[in-house]
């Protein structure tokens, strides 16, 4: 069956989403990243979407369940890579993706999580 | 209003909304949309190729290039046999689902086209059609 790879980083699970992904793919993809925060007791997950041209209401409400799922497991998610047609369709569209994080690149994705992670009280920003 | 080119295409799965999204955008590129409007209509395209599998049981998808006084564009015809939607207006709202979406399909789509229209019997079936101009 077609997965999207998930790689460890350290404390940090990466997921680059190279693929035009089908509804199951995407669903798919959530189950096995929840898995892998808690097989890897990962803090951080960085989610690539800079190849993605298209982010629907079915992907923008993935990569919203993927932050909450990770919020209750003790991790954060940061988007990072929205290409700006992406970004400009996406809140036309009606879809602003509350409660989920974004950064520019995977670089300054990464510094979000180191950040918070050093947070006094462990993290305290993911507690709201 | 002259049509240069038209194909039919199905939308009775995951897979094919997939290539539907690849079709529109080879066709956005073909007329010379930019990529943020093509990247509008193939969102679009998305949300209501999933509204035509999910809640319609499956369907089609009429693709036509236009032309019209030096202006193109692209149109896009969803049809299904499902049961049809019982109020439009509502079904407009944002927020609105009768499934587990976000009930942004639409109204989303709506927002991102500069023509639509969404005609539906219920028992009969539903048509929705969508038109980005360049």
């Amino acid at each position: 069956m077609e997965r999207i790879p998930i790689l460890k980083m350290g404390e940090f699970l990466l997921v680059t989403i190279q693929v035009d992904m089908h509804d199951r793919l995407a669903l798919t993809l959530q189950d096995d990243l929840t898995e892998m925060i808690v097989k890897n007791r990962a803090h951080g997950v960085l989610i690539d979407i800079s190849a993605l041209e298209v982010v629907d209401s079915f992907i923008g409400r993935m990569l919203g369940n993927i932050a909450s799922m990770s919020r209750v497991l003790d991790a954060a998610t940061v988007v990072v890579g929205m290409q700006p047609a992406v970004a400009i369709t996406l809140v036309e569209l009606g879809l602003s993706l509350p409660g989920v994080r974004t950064a520019l690149n995977v670089e300054k994705g990464m510094e979000l999580l180191r950040v918070s992670l050093a947070a006094p009280n462990g993290h305290a920003d993911r507690q709201k | 209003m002259p049509i240069v080119k038209s194909e039919r295409w199905p939308v009775r799965s995951g897979e094919d909304i997939v290539r539907v999204r690849q079709i529109v955008r080879r066709w956005a590129v073909e007329l010379g949309f930019g990529l943020v409007d093509q990247t509008k209509i193939v969102t679009a395209a998305s949300e209501i190729a999933r509204n035509t599998v999910d809640y319609g049981g499956g369907g089609e998808v009429l693709v036509e290039s236009l032309s019209a006084n030096a202006r193109r564009g692209l149109r896009l015809v969803f049809e299904d046999k499902g049961p049809g939607i019982q109020n439009i207006d509502e079904a407009l709202k944002d927020g609105f689902t009768s499934g587990s979406g976000l009930g942004l399909g639409l109204g989303g789509a709506r927002r991102l086209a500069s023509e639509f229209s969404v005609e539906s019997r219920p028992g009969e079936g539903t048509r929705v059609s969508l038109t980005r101009w360049k």
